[in-house]
């Protein structure tokens, strides 16, 4: 075995009175060496994104490490003054974050930001700063690295903003690297592209790779060694196949349960009535220009035509840009398409006026992707499910006694209703969203991403939800995803949209099983972990 | 290049807006009782009705309000805003004559406003909730809430009047009028108290809006990414978060020009200064509509260019403007 780069004995981190535990870590000793990838899983809250922060003694102020050693480079870091300090940031050990948006500067160009490394911890001059940040943005593999360099992070795509984040951690080659979910926030062959690199560059450097993620697919995919943290302690650590393929503790054996199968559960029998046909669906966006100068045309869907057969579930299926989005709002007409029709229960929806709609709007709901975001923080939870109804002429009281009822339909304490959004998390929020959009009891109910803002457990749990709903109310469900594993778990019928336009479509388990379209195919062996998720599959079956 | 159309465009989107303003100021004096023609009977200590007659038709006044209207607005179309009859000379004179003062008084507080708003700003968000935050808070609340009168009066009082330091007022030393170095010296002293009195306020508004803005992007994630890098604290506010920090506070001066103008009405006049604030003043009381109007239209000009400054200096500032034009 190499040689150890970090080391945390008994790392003890203490969260400020009134946090919902003592503890962001308790007794927490792992070990990194060189040319190895330990990858770091857990679900939010598992203190993993704050044992990063620790290692980099970037704590939030009330945060405090009360007792461990970290001991990187024959030095305690726990005991290193903010100068030392800042001499391992970025030298000794460089960082890579989730949101490569964000954690770029918007103001400062990408070369004069990866340069600012040379800048603070080397004697380099101008000219010599430039010429090692190109050889980095060209080692990260950037198309055009020259105008790359020039470009603001707002210039750049996701993928293209997350290599520049990678060329400038690893400019002043560290010994440790941490990557904090760098490929969350990227789309599925993006994401295949970042992983591939990462491996690359460390096996090249021979860097030590601290690796956080709470995507297990992702784990089989990159990681040598892999620890496995809940509520701020390890549970389980170990050698990636080992834990992988035969999981100690109960929570990491649930945790990789958690990652949906690839395969599509055998199909049911769809009705031969469809409620919902959408035909020749087309929206374009235009932006800025003055009289028609400069003006920029984006062609968001494109001559889209699905049907929805009553009662059955349709996937649309894309990755970020893919116009799914735009169609969903089509559909329940947030937004009004240029042409074409969706006609339900016989009515033609893209055709209605802004006053049909609101009355009409009863028969299609929607669910949004954050649960966070998309309950007004203000009111109370029966209020919000309430709400609804009462705007379409029920009579209070009834309303909130109906809203306590699906409550409980939904899987939430009834009484749970006199809460704020608040004071639930984040899968009960999301089931507060589902009670919200059944309040109106419609026919169809338009999923955007619903549950992608949640951790893999309590993703399941809210799958198992909406099919159980699905059979109870006889629901018909437009699913929108970007999840393969996901899709293939839920719908019976899935469609693949790229550029707008729908590439492929059918039913789940042919689309996935045979996939015709190379982009569906792209997409399907893109997904991280492919092989470990099959392989167990295959032994499920 | 983008930039400059972009700005071009909306400075030509202005010109309805202050065309707007003058017709709009127009029709609202129309509803104060009195007009020019009084305020100069009462100055010259009254006449009769016929001399009265006599002096309307002169300047115009018999005619209908539309009538009036137009004729003022075929004027300014040919850059003539009219003669005052007040002052006995064009408006353009009475007006280019109060400018630099005025001009002078905004320029120095607003400079005084953002530049210390901004220091104090950072310091306070850098020692948020402790000692140097609670005391620049507090302080700039008492500013802000203080009356700029009232303000300039006790300035006076302590500086002019006990200390005997700085003059009470003026532009310029009456008795001894001075060229030179020694000339500008002089105006400078004249304008420390009006600049304090006006900035002081302003100075309120920018240091909480900076201290905000400082405290948001501090938490940002790319200012994480900046530490992470190794960077120490200093380096990370200059290089990172007070470009960003800054933009608000930039947009603020382009909204903030006009009441800065309306609050040198006050200012002029508690510190007697001959400037643009107390000429509009002083015209009001005249019934003088023409100079009224005309310094309408020069503020309104004011505002605009100090606007389009700002939205050059906020694509110079910010990438992103340009891009999405």
């Amino acid at each position: 075995m190499s040689d150890t780069v970090l080391s945390l004995d008994a790392l003890t981190v203490r969260l400020p009175k009134g946090a919902d535990r003592s503890h962001a870590l308790s007794d927490v000793s792992l070990s990194v060496a060189s040319n190895e990838i330990l990858c770091v899983v857990g679900e939010s809250g598992s203190g993993k994104s704050m044992m990063a922060n620790a290692i980099m003694r970037l704590l939030p102020n009330e945060v405090t490490i009360e007792r461990g050693r970290m001991m990187f480079d024959g030095r305690d870091l726990c005991a290193a003054d903010p100068a030392e300090m800042r001499e391992v940031r970025g030298a000794g050990i460089a960082m890579i974050f989730q949101e490569p948006m964000t954690a770029l500067n918007p103001l400062r160009t990408i070369g004069d930001q990866i340069g600012e490394m040379f800048a603070i911890h080397t004697g380099l001059s101008k000219a010599d700063i430039q010429a090692r940040v190109r050889a980095l943005l060209e080692d990260v593999r950037i198309p055009d690295p020259k105008a790359a360099a020039k470009a603001y992070p707002h210039e750049l795509s996701g993928g293209q903003r997350q290599r520049a984040m990678i060329a400038m951690a690893l400019a002043l080659d560290p010994k440790l690297l941490i990557a904090d979910e760098p490929t969350t926030a990227l789309d599925v062959t993006t994401q295949a592209q970042i992983l591939k690199l990462i491996r690359d560059l460390q096996q090249r450097k021979k860097t030590a790779v601290l690796f956080i993620t709470h995507d297990f697919g992702v784990v089989a995919e990159i990681a040598d060694r892999v620890v496995v943290m809940q509520h701020g302690a390890i549970v389980e650590q170990g050698a990636a196949d080992t834990v992988l393929n035969d999981p100690q503790h109960a929570y990491t054996r649930q945790l990789i349960a958690a990652v949906p199968p690839l395969k599509a559960p055998p199909p049911r029998i769809l009705s031969g009535k469809d409620i919902l046909t959408i035909d020749g669906v087309s929206k374009t966006y235009r932006t800025g220009g003055f009289l028609g100068r400069g003006a920029r045309v984006t062609e968001a869907v494109k001559n889209v035509s699905l049907r929805l057969p009553r009662g059955a579930t349709l996937g649309i299926v894309g990755e970020s840009g893919s116009g799914k989005s735009t169609l969903a709002r089509c559909i329940v007409r947030l937004i009004d398409p240029d042409r074409g029709s969706v006609v339900l229960n016989g009515k033609n929806w893209a055709k209605l006026g802004r006053e049909e709609i609101r009355r009409e709007t009863r028969h299609i709901q929607m669910v949004f992707q954050d649960p966070f975001a998309s309950l007004n923080p203000r009111r109370k939870a029966a209020e919000l499910v309430a709400q609804g109804p009462i705007v379409h002429g029920a009579d209070r009281a009834s309303a909130i006694a109906e809203a306590r009822q699906l409550f409980e339909l939904v899987g939430l304490d009834p009484s749970a209703g006199d809460r704020f959004p608040h004071e639930f998390s984040g899968g009960q929020r999301q089931r507060i969203g589902l009670a919200r959009a059944l309040a109106l009891k419609p026919d169809v109910l338009v999923a955007d991403e619903p549950v992608s803002a949640l951790d893999v457990s309590v993703q399941a749990q809210v799958l198992r939800l909406l099919a159980g709903l699905r059979q109870q109310l006889g629901l018909s469900i437009i699913f929108i995803t970007h999840d393969l594993r996901v899709a293939a778990q839920i719908c019976d019928l899935v469609a693949v949209m790229k550029d707008g336009a729908v590439v492929e479509q059918g039913l789940t388990s042919e689309v996935f099983g045979r996939p015709q379209h190379p982009y569906t195919q792209a997409l399907l062996s893109a997904i991280p972990g492919g092989d470990f998720t099959r392989k167990r599959d295959a032994l499920i079956a | 290049m983008r930039i400059l159309s972009l700005a071009g465009r909306r400075l030509a989107a202005s010109i309805p807006t202050l065309f707007l303003i003058l017709i709009g100021v127009f029709l609202l004096l129309q509803l104060a009782p009195g007009d020019t023609v009084d305020a100069l009977m009462a100055q010259m200590g009254g006449g009769d009705a016929a001399t009265a007659q006599q002096l309307r038709k002169f300047y115009g006044l018999d005619l209908s309000v539309p009538a009036q209207l137009g004729n003022y607005l075929w004027h300014l179309v040919r850059l003539d805003l009219g003669f005052s009859s007040i002052y006995g000379k064009p408006v353009a004179t009475v007006i280019l004559e109060r400018l630099p003062p005025t001009i002078l008084l905004m320029t120095a507080s607003l400079s005084f406003a953002f530049f210390f708003g901004l220091v104090f700003g950072v310091v306070a968000a850098r020692g948020v909730n402790r000692w140097p935050d609670t005391l620049i808070s507090t302080l700039g609340l008492i500013f802000y809430a203080t009356p700029s009168f009232w303000f300039g009066l006790m300035a006076i009082v302590v500086f002019s009047v006990y200390l005997q330091w700085l003059p009470s007022g003026g532009f310029q030393d009456i008795g001894t009028v001075q060229t030179g170095i020694r000339g500008v010296l002089d105006i400078a002293a004249h304008l420390v108290l009006p600049t304090l009195t006006l900035g002081l306020i302003f100075l309120a508004i920018y240091l909480r809006i900076m201290r905000a803005s400082m405290l948001e992007v501090l938490n940002l994630d790319f200012v994480r990414t900046a530490r992470a890098k190794g960077l120490d604290e200093t380096h990370v506010v200059t290089r990172h978060v007070l470009r960003n920090a800054l933009l608000p506070m930039v947009t603020l001066i382009g909204l903030q020009a006009g009441t800065m103008l309306g609050g040198s009405v006050v200012v002029e006049s508690v510190f007697s200064l001959p400037g643009l604030g107390r000429l509009a003043y002083e015209s009001v009381v005249q019934r003088d509509l023409n100079t009224l109007l005309g310094i309408v239209f020069v503020s309104a000009l004011l505002v605009i260019v100090v606007n389009f400054v700002v939205d050059l200096l906020y694509a110079r500032l910010d990438p992103r403007i340009a891009a999405e034009g």
